[in-house]
């Protein structure tokens, strides 16, 4: 039994900190990278899923949400959610939505468009975000990159939220796109070492 | 002991946790929840339980996001 708490176990505060740091300045979204680049990394170079396991922030919020603040129902996820051609389905779809952002980011980059002070939440609602960028310090496409990469952060919480009320706190973690995306390059890693 | 508890806790004995390997997400929430860190999880594929050490709690059971860990009566011989 484990008495004592680890550093790593407090990264949920982490999360709800750059949840906030959106809301007060857009520019702060580039350090979601980190919650992009570090799994790959982990996953590529050690082949485990360290990150999922013991310091992804999100996952470790829905937890504590979920089973301290008892706000999920704790019900079984409708198989189909876990299925295979849903969870490679939904990452095949974030990361097209992935490369749409990106192709913006450049347009705005190559000044074929304007910057847009938006945050699109489940690839559909616009929300006014100029609030949030107040000063311009940057290049636009910086910003355009953190618009849309909030926008994807966002969207998830918003999802990983939905399905941890409706099902298990980290229902989210059953088809989270870096979740399958770092599962599946350790399955091509430990390809053989494995029964 | 109280006789209630222990003829509780013998029924748990008798069980152990199993996972569906193949529909495993490798999240970790079930290594996270057992008291007896009985489960690893397998070159970030799969969770897989150490049957020595399983009481058969079902901790596991309940926090696993994908519900895919069920609760077996182990065979005559291994109890």
């Amino acid at each position: 039994m484990k008495n004592t708490k680890k550093w790593y176990e407090y990264l949920w505060i982490f999360s709800s900190v750059y949840l906030v740091l959106g809301f007060v300045n857009i520019l702060f979204a580039w350090i979601g990278m980190i919650c992009f680049m570090l799994p790959l990394v982990i996953s590529i170079m050690k082949g485990s899923k360290a990150y999922c396991n013991h310091y992804c922030g999100r996952g470790q919020l829905l937890d504590l949400l979920g089973n301290r603040f008892r706000l999920s129902r704790k019900k079984d996820i409708p198989p189909f959610i876990r299925s295979k051609w849903f969870r490679y389905g939904f990452l095949l779809f974030f990361l097209t939505m992935f490369g749409i952002m990106i192709y913006n980011t450049y347009l705005v980059f190559a000044d074929v468009r304007e910057l847009k002070e938006v945050v699109t939440l489940l690839w559909t609602f616009k929300l006014p975000w100029s609030w949030a960028y107040t000063i311009d310090i940057v290049n636009p496409w910086v910003a355009q990159f953190a618009f849309g990469f909030y926008s994807a952060m966002l969207t998830s919480t918003v999802l990983a939220l939905i399905t941890m009320v409706l099902f298990k706190p980290r229902s989210w973690c059953v088809y989270c796109p870096m979740g399958t995306m770092t599962q599946t390059i350790c399955k091509i890693k430990s390809n053989g070492k494995l029964q | 002991m109280d006789q209630k508890v222990m003829e509780k806790s013998m029924r748990k004995a008798r069980k152990k946790a199993e996972v569906m390997q193949s529909e495993c997400v490798a999240c970790g929430s079930c290594a996270n929840v057992c008291p007896r860190e009985a489960i690893v999880i397998v070159h970030g594929v799969y969770a897989k339980v150490n049957e020595d050490l399983c009481i058969g709690c079902g901790k596991c059971k309940t926090a696993c996001p994908a519900s895919i860990i069920k609760l077996e009566v182990r065979d005559n011989e291994e109890y």
